[in-house]
């Protein structure tokens, strides 16, 4: 079962239990039920998601989301505010001050892409100018040090290590001595995989940590973990008291649910986001981005704010309350064309909409255009524009020739506008499918 | 008592407490709602995901009406035979070629576990005096046709390299000329780790395979999808995309000597069709398995099967 978008997934359940009137407390726990599968779907963990629902149904009740006009919007606000304040919060940078060398140390299940995250964290820290030491500590897999190697040179940083037979915890004690001798002033550890139910691997991990005292010690995360994501960021925590997060492999399309997992059992903050193949794709990590794509909203918040910043309330109430009257006249469409202006493209618009991306309606208005759009409306006459069916071939040359256009443009625009008009009639009557949002 | 011994104790008590809450509410006969929650949480925290949970336990329901449930342990049987019926159904060996190189592909998502995979199947089958050819088709990982030489050498295969970045699949290419020339019994090719987000390379998979099935009739007689245990509802995504772009015939379930379970595998041998037909329970040469689908199934409930 593809979990679209919950955003609309919630606004059809309110949809349904509004026309009742004000939301109870009922209604909003089968909107919170939506939230909760998808968080699920998300791979957020079993438990996390049990507390966070139990979290946001406390702030839904409060009277806000009950007498809002939008409950389902307020609803999805109150989810994102919750998880963004899970995540962080804010972004939060590597801790690398103080005396040379600073000590970077990766740790993580195997395959979660450790010494692909080394190398781009180095590439990092080297443009901001910094003097970086790759040390490899993992002795078990072969070729490990080899791909470290390969790795640090397409980073341009130096490299060090020793043989497999020197133990992990005095290669990286080795490795930082070095970093003092040639002036480098990070230092970054690479470790081997371990699972966090290894009691051999894990000790050898508190030893890595006690050698070296790194001021960071960040786990390394796989974006598709599921539910396990929990114990293991417990585990490492535990042992090795970790000091932040490495989300690797976001270029994929996983929600990332494992993100809030890991932070709300260990209270440590998801420091990078690792994106791609090329040693640039890295950045700091956003948790309301973040936060966005475990509910699989896309863009729809920014939207949400969009369209709260620029439309003028009463008029969005206004235009809702003509569109249930099923009246729409190319007049409004002006307006809403001012409107969504200020917004930007509307065509950019209608696809941060999750499930428009693919409709099949001609939305893309060139802003500069509307300048031509407006002369057309202009060279109505009232009665066309409050009733554009009227509009004749004969009537359509003449607002052409009016307007200094061509019949072609009027064409397009009335058909533009006709669209536009079916789908508003569709978004604002409860039964129909597209009914999930109501932006006008 | 060390630090991990604690910790030991301290898991060990999660999942008891969890075991013990199922007992606590369970009724001879009946199906609470309340039981049939927690039923769902021990599905869901496996990964096996809310559609196949869901699925499964309406099916125990509908079950419930025909015949009680005396025990916890009598209805987490039942459980998992419906599971392991997931996999029975769809279930199939390791196809081997008639005559000439069986060839097998690995391919999956970065960090998957491919090459070890590929070790562990070279250890079996040389182990078995096969002659073996391995083909290091992953030209863009740095070292990963390093990390496989070391192989090679260890499991006393053959192993067709080029230099990094070059095409995968002209190594694809001369693996298997080198396969046909050498009267290879096996020849396993492993792939980079690719998500299946990156259109540009799943169409070199498709050329990797392509190349194969040309130089050697019938072939690859097995394409694995390598997914890693850990993974959650986007091994379904996953195994959805790799099978559109290339014929899977089975998969391999890495990393199953950690605590996750691997519940993906249901739900994408239920909605898709796909067997596993491989599990990897360690890092060692020797720990890869057949797959075992009642094992499996039973091991998602924490019990032994009978």
């Amino acid at each position: 079962m593809a979990f679209e978008n919950l955003a609309s997934r919630l606004a059809d359940t309110f949809k349904k239990l509004r026309g009742r009137g004000k939301l109870s407390e009922k209604d909003i726990n089968e909107g919170l039920r939506e939230v909760r599968l998808a968080l699920l779907e998300a791979d957020v963990n079993f438990r996390v998601v049990k507390e966070f629902i139990a979290n946001v149904r406390e702030r839904c009740l409060e009277a806000e989301v009950l007498e809002s006009l939008t409950p389902a919007q307020q609803a999805i606000k109150i989810v994102h505010q919750e998880l963004i304040s899970l995540l962080g919060g804010k972004t939060h940078p590597l801790e690398i001050s103080g005396p040379p060398p600073v000590v970077i140390a990766l740790f993580g299940l195997q395959g979660s892409g450790k010494t692909t995250t080394a190398g781009k964290l180095a590439l990092q820290l080297k443009k901001s100018g910094r003097k970086v030491l790759l040390v490899s500590c993992d002795v078990y897999r072969p070729a490990a040090k080899k791909q470290l190697e390969v790795v640090a040179g397409m980073a341009g940083v130096s490299f060090f290590t020793l043989t497999d037979k020197v133990s992990p915890e005095v290669i990286a004690k080795r490795g930082v001595e070095k970093a003092v001798e040639s002036a480098h002033n990070v230092v970054i550890l690479d470790t081997a995989g371990r699972l966090q139910i290894d009691d051999e691997m894990m000790e050898e991990a508190r030893k890595i940590k006690e050698a070296t005292s790194p001021r960071e010690r960040l786990l390394v995360v796989d974006a598709m973990t599921g539910q396990e994501a929990c114990q293991v960021a417990e585990e490492f925590n535990r042992v090795v008291d970790i000091t932040g997060v490495i989300l690797t492999k976001l270029d994929s399309d996983a929600r990332g649910g494992a993100a809030l997992s890991i932070a709300k059992v260990t209270g440590k903050p998801i420091k990078f986001a690792s994106m791609g193949e090329k040693l640039e794709d890295f950045q700091v990590f956003h948790p309301d981005r973040m936060a966005s794509r475990i509910l699989g909203m896309g863009d729809v918040l920014t939207l949400i704010e969009k369209a709260e910043a620029a439309f003028d309330q009463k008029k969005v109430a206004e235009t809702e309350e003509k569109l249930r009257r099923k009246q729409f006249t190319l007049e409004d469409f002006m307006e809403q064309m001012e409107e969504v202006k200020k917004m930007g493209s509307f065509g950019d618009i209608m696809r941060m909409i999750p499930g428009f991306a693919k409709a099949k309606i001609d939305v893309d208005f060139d802003p500069k255009e509307l300048a031509r759009v407006e002369a057309i409306i202009n060279s109505m006459t009232p009665a066309e524009r409050q009733n554009p069916d009227i509009i004749s071939g004969s009537r359509r040359r003449r607002i052409a020739k009016g307007s200094g256009t061509s019949v072609q443009e009027v064409n397009r625009l009335l058909k533009q506008f006709f669209q536009a008009r079916k789908m508003l009639f569709q978004m604002s009557s409860p039964d129909k499918r597209l009914g999930r949002f109501r932006l006008f | 008592m060390s630090v991990f011994q604690k910790l030991k104790q301290g898991l060990s008590k999660t999942s008891s407490n969890i075991r013990n809450k199922i007992q606590d509410i369970f009724r001879p006969g009946v199906l609470s709602d309340e039981f049939l929650d927690e039923l769902e949480a021990v599905l869901i925290q496996a990964d096996v995901g809310v559609g196949a949970t869901t699925d499964l336990i309406d099916s125990l329901r509908e079950e419930s009406r025909s015949r009680s449930f005396e025990t916890v342990e009598d209805l987490y049987r039942t459980m998992a035979e419906k599971v392991a019926d997931i996999f029975a159904s769809v279930d199939a060996p390791l196809q081997v070629a008639g005559g000439g190189p069986t060839v097998y592909a690995m391919v999956g998502v970065n960090g998957s576990g491919k090459t070890t995979t590929i070790a562990k199947l070279a250890h079996r089958y040389t182990r078995q005096t096969k002659k073996v050819i391995l083909a290091a088709a992953d030209t863009f990982r740095a070292a990963a046709d390093d990390q496989l030489a070391v192989w090679a050498k260890r499991t006393g295969a053959d192993l067709i390299r080029h230099s990094h970045g070059s095409d995968p699949g002209a190594v694809a290419f001369d693996a298997a000329k080198a396969a046909i020339a050498r009267k290879a019994d096996l020849l396993l090719v492993d792939t980079a780790g690719r998500l299946h987000t990156k259109k540009n390379l799943m169409e070199e998979l498709k050329k990797i395979i392509r190349v194969l099935s040309r130089e050697i009739p019938g072939a690859p007689h097995e394409i694995i999808l390598v997914i890693d245990g850990t993974t959650g509802q986007n091994g379904l995504v996953q195994a959805r995309e790799f099978a559109q772009a290339v014929d899977i015939t089975g998969l391999c379930i890495t990393k199953l000597d950690g605590s996750s379970k691997g519940g993906i595998a249901v739900a994408i041998a239920s909605e898709l069709g796909i067997p596993v037909k491989l599990v990897g329970v360690g890092e060692q040469a020797e720990d890869l398995r057949d797959f075992d689908s009642r094992s499996f199934a039973y091991s998602l409930f924490g019990i032994d099967p009978a």
